[in-house]
């Protein structure tokens, strides 16, 4: 993945808008909102950058430095700003950042969003505030203490003035800027606008048809285009015919474009352009391709499933070792062994991929809906030889991200066409199309062992992994660490045991996988969390009581996988939560007849989530009521956004947990649209209930975190209810029998 | 092929090939991009508009079928939003990434037109062709419970 270069985030920018009239105030912001300041330096991949304008008319514009899709940081990251501006709300509007990463860095994954940017964006908002507060207070000519802002203006309290913002800007624009590290940030409990509902921008855009989003770019004399690629992974185009789609009305002309394994990958294919998207689907069918299928044709899920199956037979690499997990269990009486598979899955976003892209001789300009606009800057620049700062791109609403959208290949193929063509084009990707190409949740396979002791406590934990590393997409042989993508918290599980060992086996396989909501997260937390359920039944043990006791005191867990990072697990915020949705949801109060409930609680993102799921079984099909969750994501911001994420985060577990697979046959994937990828539907809908711990500790995530609880939770309720354990997702009638 | 149809209220004549889906003749050639595609199958619901106030999913329509009718898409609920279900949705907060918004309102408001006052069960059954990745299905259900409880709402799509 490619990084905006690390710029000093003290570089604070000044420069006059239009008119000279307005403040525009560029500020650098640290990955972490964990960093101190002072090593803020040597802790920064992702610098993001906001901007605060101000025109005389004392309109307040802030600039989006993230990409929204679906997230809401198009509301939550503003209402940081406002709050240290103290800016009336109904006066802000906001607007996205142009793309260019020497100011901004644009990424949006991981959760962090919020989260990376609350420090910063106080500090930011704050510094903006100052300097409007010293401009009142030279305009007045009055001591800077008897000033204060208030209401999007400043007040000086002895002879009742006030200047709006709009009045000062121009002046405020001209002064120094405060040292961030120094710079009064607002007293949390004067907080008016973090931690109280706030509706979304873009709601009234998205009611009306109005809001734009990727795929309803259109450019005068704009080309619509879709492409051919290879159905099996890796394979190539090795001849075609395009005499019958060139003879399809509307069609315009048919090109090939080579396959790219740097900066972006992609399989190359035969692109149809045409006066519009139907006319171009329309051509694609007529085309005539012979495919050189490459070295993964063989490649299917059941191939898959016989290498995972023959890695679990040898030792795996270490990962992790505590103890002697091996000697512990072969001395244990209550032993229990049990292999969890998970298969791949695609973002299925509803925005199937697109990217609409001009190069001219000068300059490209190109609107993308990315999570990552710095990538498909520096893809573009790259494909037409172009400096990046001549790139113009426009990030845009995206129809959902979920990792898919971290990706450049679409706009890598769409840069292609468009240098070929030398018109603006707009490159659509159909449903099958973007399910049949995606970069999919690695399928893994682990195999787990557990011991439990006399006392109930976990004499030893064993956990084997052979899985399609992500690490490994970007390293193809696989030699540097593979299992580093694919552990996460199971590597560092909260669960007291003397004699703790995690293995792994890379999986090789030609189906591309990166980052699906939540990660690793989604396999590591089904499996812990099912798995302890498991050794909880073996002791005998309520679920809820036996993790309570397991978790044991309170101390701060370090993260294995990533332990420069300074983000340990508190193990109090956990139970705070496993006991939060425990009483909430009920737990142990009876049910009705049938129903029955399952426990799972679990730290990702540096957020803390636990859900109780209630579920019933009938005629070999599971039925979710009602999933109660708490969660801790430090102060939530925007409370309802937080809710939002949940119960977001929720339904895009139980598609994959109840429905969704995606399979391999002959080194393609089987599945092409919702009819064979199905999501849940309105009428399959639990009852879902966030409750959110209020907080004083800094933002953490929560776009991911509410996912990886889920299948855990209602796998375990499917247990209490039936004595059947779930250990295959998704879900299949003859593992219910 | 020429086909005449009316498109909010207003008469539109294109010529395009005639098995090509009113979809893509709203999107790419009328440029009325609120109309979502989300899989070309009739099976996800973005897509949907009305025709002659009936729901339908425009992948699948193919524009010589529309000739003579009333066709009336998101934008043609209200200018500025005020459409009472549109009103519902922004008060509920509804829409995460938004995508598929429109298509669940125009299902929406033909259920209302149908249902005035339906129950959990009527939504739920009605709603179930269009698919919302987001999850945002608890707050669609309570927005249309809203839009059922404002009176204006009742009036017929046109």
């Amino acid at each position: 993945m490619t990084t905006a270069p690390v710029l000093n985030r003290r570089e604070f920018l000044k420069t006059g808008a239009a008119g000279g009239a307005a403040l525009v105030v560029a500020f650098h912001l640290p990955g972490s909102a964990f960093a101190a300041a002072q090593d803020q330096e040597k802790k920064t991949p992702n610098p993001l950058n906001a901007w605060v304008r101000i025109t005389p008319d004392n309109r307040v514009t802030l600039i989006l430095g993230k990409s929204e899709m679906g997230q809401g940081a198009m509301t939550a990251l503003p209402m940081i700003l406002a709050e240290e501006l103290y800016l009336d709300w109904k006066q802000v509007s906001v607007e996205q950042a142009p793309t260019n990463p020497k100011i901004y860095d644009h990424g949006t994954g991981g959760s962090g969003s919020v989260a990376g940017s609350w420090l910063p964006l106080r500090r930011a908002g704050a510094a903006a505030r100052e300097m409007l507060v010293t401009a009142a207070a030279q305009h007045w000519n009055v001591s800077r203490d008897t000033c204060k802002a208030q209401n999007g203006g400043v007040i000086h309290g002895a002879r009742k003035q006030f200047l709006t913002y709009g009045e000062l800007a121009e002046d405020a624009a001209k002064l120094p800027v405060p040292d961030f590290n120094t710079v009064p940030l607002k007293n949390s409990d004067d907080f008016t606008i973090v931690g109280h509902d706030r509706k979304r921008f873009e709601a009234a855009a998205k009611s009306t048809g109005a809001a734009k989003f990727g795929i309803d770019s259109r450019m005068p004399g704009m080309e619509y285009a879709v492409i051919a690629r290879c159905p099996v992974f890796g394979g190539k185009v090795a001849k075609f015919d395009a005499t019958k789609a060139k003879a399809v009305p509307g069609v315009r002309d048919v090109i090939s474009i080579d396959a790219v394994g740097e900066g972006a990958f992609t399989s190359g294919g035969v692109v149809v352009l045409a006066d519009n998207s139907w006319a171009a689907i329309q051509g694609r069918k007529a085309l005539n391709i012979v495919w050189d299928e490459g070295p993964n044709a063989e490649e299917s899920s059941e191939s898959l499933r016989k290498h995972f199956v023959e890695n679990a037979a040898k030792p795996g690499k270490a990962v992790r070792n505590d103890g002697d997990a091996d000697a512990a269990l072969s001395s244990a009486t209550k032993k229990v062994e049990a292999v969890y598979e998970l298969p791949f899955a695609a973002h299925a976003c509803m925005e199937p991929m697109n990217c609409t892209v001009h190069i001219r001789p000068d300059g490209a300009e190109a609107w993308v809906p990315t999570q990552a606009p710095q990538w498909a800057q520096g893809v573009i620049a790259k494909v037409s030889g172009l400096p990046p700062e001549n790139v113009d791109v426009h990030t845009t609403l995206m129809g959902g991200g979920f990792g898919r959208r971290y990706q450049a290949d679409f706009v890598m193929e769409a840069a292609q066409v468009a240098k070929a063509t030398g018109k603006p084009v707009q490159v659509l990707w159909t449903r099958e199309d973007d399910m049949q190409h995606d970069f999919y949740r690695p399928a893994s396979y682990h195999r787990m062992q557990g011991a439990v002791d006399a006392q109930g406590k976990v004499a030893a934990w064993k956990h084997f992994q052979s899985s399609t590393s992500i690490a490994a997409v970007w390293d193809k042989d696989g030699k540097d660490k593979p299992e580093a993508s694919e552990f996460a918290t199971a590597a560092f599980i909260p669960y007291e045991t003397p004699n703790f060992r995690v293995e792994y086996a890379l999986a090789h396989s030609g189906v591309p996988r990166a980052w699906w909501r939540s990660v690793e997260h989604s396999s590591s937390g089904f499996v812990v969390e099912t798995f302890v359920d498991e050794l909880a039944a073996a002791a005998g043990a309520d679920p809820l009581k036996f993790r309570l006791q397991l978790i044991g005191d309170a101390r701060k867990i370090p993260d294995f996988t990533n332990p420069k990072e300074n983000k340990p697990l508190d193990t109090a915020r956990l139970k705070g939560v496993l006991q939060l949705a425990a009483e909430k949801a009920e737990w142990g109060k009876p049910l009705p007849k049938g129903v029955a409930r399952g426990i799972a609680g679990y730290f990702s993102f540096e957020s803390y989530t636990a859900a109780v799921a209630e579920v019933s079984v009938k005629n070999g099909a599971v039925q979710v009521h009602r999933i109660v969750y708490a969660v801790d994501c430090g102060r939530p911001v925007n409370p309802s956004g937080v809710v939002a994420q949940v119960e977001s985060a929720a339904v895009y577990a139980l598609s994959a947990m109840m429905k969704d697979a995606i399979t391999i046959d002959r080194g393609r994937v089987k599945q092409a649209n919702f009819n064979d990828y199905d999501m849940p539907r309105m009428k399959e809908m639990p009852k879902i209930e966030v409750h959110v711990v209020t907080s004083k500790e800094d933002p953490t995530g929560i776009g991911e975190p509410g996912l990886p609880v889920v299948a855990p939770a209602v796998g375990n309720a499917v247990f209490a209810a039936t004595g059947k354990r779930l250990r295959r997702l998704p879900i299949r009638a003859e593992d219910l029998a | 092929m020429a086909v005449t149809f009316t498109l909010n209220g207003k008469s539109r004549t294109v010529d395009v090939s005639p098995d090509m889906p009113l979809l893509w003749v709203l999107r790419d050639t009328l440029n009325m991009t609120g109309t979502k595609f989300g899989c070309g199958m009739a099976l996800c619901g973005a897509c949907t508009v009305h025709i002659n106030g009936e729901m339908t999913r425009s992948c699948i329509t193919p524009i010589s079928s529309v000739a003579g009718k009333k066709v009336t898409t998101i934008e043609g609920l209200s200018k500025d939003g005020s459409h009472p279900v549109q009103q519902a949705w922004i008060a509920e907060d509804v829409p995460q990434c938004g995508y598929c918004q429109s298509g669940q309102i125009m299902s929406a408001v033909a259920l209302l037109a149908k249902k005035p006052n339906p129950t959990d069960a009527d939504i739920d059954d009605f709603m179930s062709g269009n698919i919302c990745r987001c999850g945002t299905y608890q707050r669609i259900r309570k927005a249309i419970h809203r839009a059922a409880a404002t009176p204006a709402s009742k009036a017929k799509s046109a």
